[in-house]
């Protein structure tokens, strides 16, 4: 299929073009919309199928000239590493729209939102070219921060702003690193192929400014933290965290989900797409500090964070900075094991996070608050659900047979043959993440039910709808997890064995 | 070619075509009592002087009465971006309700004075020239931001505009004295001539400089010559206001870029210029450009006033358009002249939702577009979001292919000009506070029960969607646009 790409791009905004033609039937914009977003999800699948699983090279580029004065053009393509978070946004984006079934207020307006933001997520996944990479990327804070502002709970207004400015803040200084590799590739481009072949040309020379000269630091070095700056406030590493509780609270279930399931992965995408192939010297120089202590801080961090919340969507959401952690220290390993482990974890922690947002909506929907000790004993009261809660807290724990334990222990494999001692912090994030959601299972699910919500409702068949291919993903992936290593394998080894040459000792 | 006075006329045609417009409506104002035409015969004045000046690209570039003005693809540009400008703010004022209060005769014939004040400011190649023309703007300028009748505001913005242009001028045409003493000549040329032979005194020429450069700043509104904006913004009827923040902001650079580098630099091979005499003006800019974008954004911050915010927003993107100069090369300057263009529609249109909303509310308090977007309004509020996102510098808006084009001019410079890069960038983040408070007004927030609901005519439609879909379409295709900047950038130096 020529064009695949595009059109997984371009259909949702398309779709959002047409809701704002629709006439003003709530019924009619939900299932528009939920059919929008069907042909993505089935090249989603097609994508799946028909990679070739045995190559790093991008697989069904486009190329085509778009300002050819500065080389600016519309390249798209995959990769192993694109791929698992394309099949992600697909699969969430679809998810999400019944999710958002429940919205009341501007339905047009929401749901022409989220196609856009659909889009953009789609075309940070797809770009090839650093300059279409970094528009798309944009141009998903403008709805995010109205499906924040607009149709989030009582402090969406700090939320929505918080969030676009931290954002705003790391991509600006992103432009400036972006421009400074254009400039530097001869000749001009922002083609990001180019720009990795160009990896050596990256000046490594020191720099003879202040303080640059006494850290010994290059132009590469400098690059690379302006670049980092920017994806480590998407991740979101300490301590550029804290919109992510904010924003999290606030945003309605939906959209939660999309932020801990896609925007998230946006980050370290960025860097292992970015920062690992073009700047290597660096990486190897920076990589244990910003990614790989930064990553088990944030392990420990998010995991204490989380025990000490009342709000059980906060509490998903610090477990969501823990759980990036693992990405960020599987990343700094520059092993096989570690790497995989990093990419599969951030496709896990996209389903897993994404049910457990889902499962604190369906709650949230009844009793109309999240309050952790406002609960208690709903095991008697609703069965169903209490066991989908079960799995997902399990899978997010890392049981065995679930997807969460093999990433984490692949991280952690992979970062133990360098850093044993990270590894042991890391590994004890385990137990505090056992510990924080096993209490709040015994809080909220255990014990005798509360009077209050005897009645409650169980789950209806449309939340069991978006809960349960999440659900068998996390079991699929925890049993037989080739089926998303296999296409990460060929692609990660070529990006770790541009960075293993410059590494030390 | 080096024409004399008469031979001159033949490439003077867009202004004689101004001129006459002029005249006509002063004369058909006596006579004529009806309230339309003086709208109408300004706006084909316009339109004929455009068509014009498009048909002087095919002449030979050069100078004009005794090497007065000069006739270079840099000035049509800014015969053609004045006119354009000149042609959407009498659009804008055809709609306004402010402007139906005065005498529109009056108010037609001083605002195409200014324009053409205008041409002459971006294509003088004499002090005496420059001077004359900056104070031709000045003067229009004074009277119109003072034509409300019975409004105090106006009236005291008018006062404090005098008084700050006066001082300014005053300085300046004392700086431009300095120079004609060192150098015995007012004419670019020659003084560049003069300034390259040993003996200069350095100090006195830098002094001189920063005389002149009250003058220039008083005009593109940079620190610390800034002080009057918010006052003059928030007093002059809304369609003036418009009008003076893209054309005479832009005038102000055209004079600058026009003083300082066909005049004081040279141009190398490889697109970069030097400045001649070694007076160390760029980094001065540099300075003043970092202040006044910071400057600007953070009194920004706390404005209630939309006018006023968008006054000192202006200030801002003044200071970004000096980086283009501060840096010394071409890339820069055509920089500057993407970011005019881009900046005259996305400010443009903001001002025009500011009028159309100040036309049923009466007044530009943020609290006036509280909801505005749940009060009938949804389409003008959309509008104003994406002027002001685009304002900030947010992709796929044209406003960021224009910070865009600044930025990577300032980065291929390089060196310690990352750190002008670094702060300029900040500054965005800063100024999308105060765009985003706006928005979030006008969206996040419910109305309140006392709030009106506010209806548009649908002829305010008819220029806001051509402005916006521009705003979209210069994000995303400006290949032609980059082509025209480029183009433009054709000085002719002799």
């Amino acid at each position: 299929m020529q064009n695949i790409l595009t059109y997984m791009t371009f259909i949702p905004l398309a779709g959002a073009a047409m809701i704002l033609m629709l006439p003003n039937n709530a019924k009619l914009v939900r299932w528009f919309s939920a059919i929008v977003t069907v042909p993505p999800l089935l090249m989603a699948v097609w994508l799946f199928n028909n990679f070739d699983r045995t190559t790093a090279k991008f697989q069904f580029v486009e190329d085509y000239h778009w300002i050819p004065a500065y080389n600016i053009s519309y390249t798209m393509g995959v990769d192993g590493l694109s791929i698992s978070m394309v099949l992600l946004t697909a699969l969430l984006s679809f998810i999400c729209i019944f999710a958002s079934f429940g919205i009341e207020k501007a339905v047009k307006g929401y749901f022409a939102l989220f196609l856009m933001l659909d889009a953009g997520m789609m075309g940070v996944f797809c770009a090839l070219d650093f300059f279409l990479f970094y528009v798309f990327w944009e141009v998903m804070l403008l709805p995010m921060y109205f499906l924040i502002g607009i149709w989030g709970g009582p402090r969406r207004e700090y939320a929505a702003i918080k969030f676009f400015l931290y954002t705003l803040f790391g991509s600006v200084l992103m432009l400036l690193a972006i421009l400074a590799l254009y400039f530097t590739v001869e000749p001009h481009t922002f083609d990001m192929r180019v720009m990795m072949a160009h990896a050596s040309k990256y000046s490594t020379a020191v720099l003879p400014m202040w303080p640059f000269n006494s850290w010994g630091w290059s132009f590469q070095h400098v690059i690379w933290l302006a670049l980092f700056i920017g994806f480590a406030i998407k991740i979101p590493a300490f301590p550029f965290h804290t919109w992510l509780p904010d924003a999290h609270v606030e945003a309605p279930t939906a959209i939660s989900v999309i932020l801990a399931g896609v925007l998230l992965k946006m980050g370290t995408y960025g860097i292992l797409r970015t920062n690992f192939p073009m700047l290597p010297v660096a990486t190897a120089d920076m990589a244990y500090w910003f990614l790989g202590a930064l990553g088990a801080w944030n392990i420990i961090y998010g995991a204490l964070c989380a025990m000490a919340q009342k709000d059980l969507k906060k509490l998903v959401a610090y477990s969501s900075v823990s759980h990036m952690g693992y990405v960020m220290l599987g990343m700094a390993s520059f092993t096989t094991q570690g790497l995989n482990g990093a990419v599969l974890q951030m496709f896990n922690h996209g389903t897993i996070t994404g049910m457990m947002f889902l499962l604190v909506g369906v709650v949230y929907d009844r009793a109309h608050h999240r309050d952790i000790e406002g609960f208690g004993g709903l095991a008697a009261i609703m069965p169903v659900y209490t066991g989908i809660t079960a799995l997902a807290f399990f899978a997010s724990m890392g049981l065995p047979g679930l997807s969460g334990f093999i990433s984490e222990i692949l991280v952690l494999l992979g970062t133990w043959q360098k850093y044993p001692v990270l590894t042991i912090l890391g590994a004890s994030g385990v137990i505090l993440t056992a510990g924080y959601l096993l209490w709040t299972i015994q809080r909220v699910y255990l014990g005798p039910p509360n009077e209050k919500y005897l009645n409650m409702a169980e789950i209806n068949g449309r939340e069991i709808f978006t809960l349960v291919p999440l659900g068998i993903i996390v079991i699929i992936v925890g049993i037989y997890p080739g089926v998303v290593l296999d296409m990460l394998r060929t692609t990660l080894d070529s990006i770790n064995a541009i960075v293993i040459p410059h590494l030390h000792g | 070619m080096d024409l004399k006075n008469v031979a001159s006329l033949t490439f003077f045609c867009p202004e004689i075509i101004l001129s006459v417009t002029i005249l006509l409506i002063i004369a058909l104002d006596l006579i004529a009592q009806s309230r339309r035409w003086p709208a109408a015969l300004a706006l084909i004045g316009c339109l004929c002087s455009l068509i014009v000046s498009f048909d002087l690209y095919s002449a030979q570039p050069g100078l004009l009465f005794h090497r007065m003005i000069v006739l270079d693809n840099f000035s049509i540009f800014f015969k053609v971006f004045s006119l354009s400008a000149t042609i959407l703010c009498i659009l804008m004022s055809i709609g306004s309700n402010e402007i139906d209060k005065v005498h529109e005769g009056e108010y037609y014939a001083l605002l195409l004075t200014c324009t053409l004040g205008m041409f002459f400011m971006a294509s003088s190649s004499n002090l005496l020239m420059a001077y004359l023309s900056l104070e031709m703007v000045s003067l229009g300028s004074y009277v119109l931001t003072g034509f409300l009748p019975h409004s105090r505001r106006s009236s005291e913005a008018a006062l404090k505009y005098l008084i700050y242009g006066g001082v300014a001028s005053g300085t300046m045409i004392y700086g431009m004295s300095w120079i004609f003493g060192m150098t015995g000549s007012m004419d670019y040329a020659a003084i560049q001539l003069a300034l390259s032979q040993e003996g200069i005194n350095k100090a006195a020429l830098f002094i001189a400089f920063i005389f002149i450069l009250a003058g220039f700043g008083y005009k593109i509104v940079f620190f610390p010559f800034h002080m009057w904006s918010p006052d003059v913004y928030q007093g002059a009827p809304t369609p003036f206001t418009a009008y003076l923040s893209v054309a005479s902001n832009t005038a102000g650079l055209a004079i600058m870029i026009r003083f300082f580098f066909p005049g004081m630099s040279k141009l190398l091979a490889s697109g970069d210029w030097t400045a001649t005499a070694g007076v160390e003006w760029p980094q001065v800019l540099l300075a003043l450009s970092m202040l006044t974008m910071t400057i600007g954004n953070l009194c920004a911050l706390n404005q209630r006033n939309v006018k006023r915010m968008l006054a000192y927003s202006g200030i801002a993107h003044a200071g970004y358009m000096m980086m283009g100069l501060a840096i010394l090369n071409n890339e820069g300057l055509a920089a500057i002249l993407f970011y005019a263009v881009v900046y005259m529609i996305m400010n443009l249109g903001a001002f025009l939702v500011v009028g159309m909303v100040s036309n049923v509310t009466g007044d530009e308090d943020i609290d006036d577009y509280r909801g505005l977007a749940w009060r009938g309004a949804t389409v003008p509020a959309i509008c104003l979001a994406i002027f002001l996102f685009s304002l900030t510098g947010m992709p796929p808006f044209a406003g960021f292919m224009g910070k865009f084009f600044l930025f990577s001019a300032v980065v291929k410079q390089g060196g310690a000009f990352a750190v002008l890069a670094i702060v300029a960038a900040l500054n965005s983040v800063v100024s999308l506070y105060y765009y985003a408070k706006i928005v979030k007004t006008m969206f996040l927030d419910s109305p309140l029960p006392e709030d009106k609901q506010v209806t548009m005519a649908a002829n305010n439609f008819t220029l806001l969607l051509p402005l916006t879909f521009l705003t979209i379409l210069f994000g995303v295709y400006f290949g032609p646009l980059v082509q025209y900047t480029n183009y433009s950038l054709r000085f002719f130096i002799k």
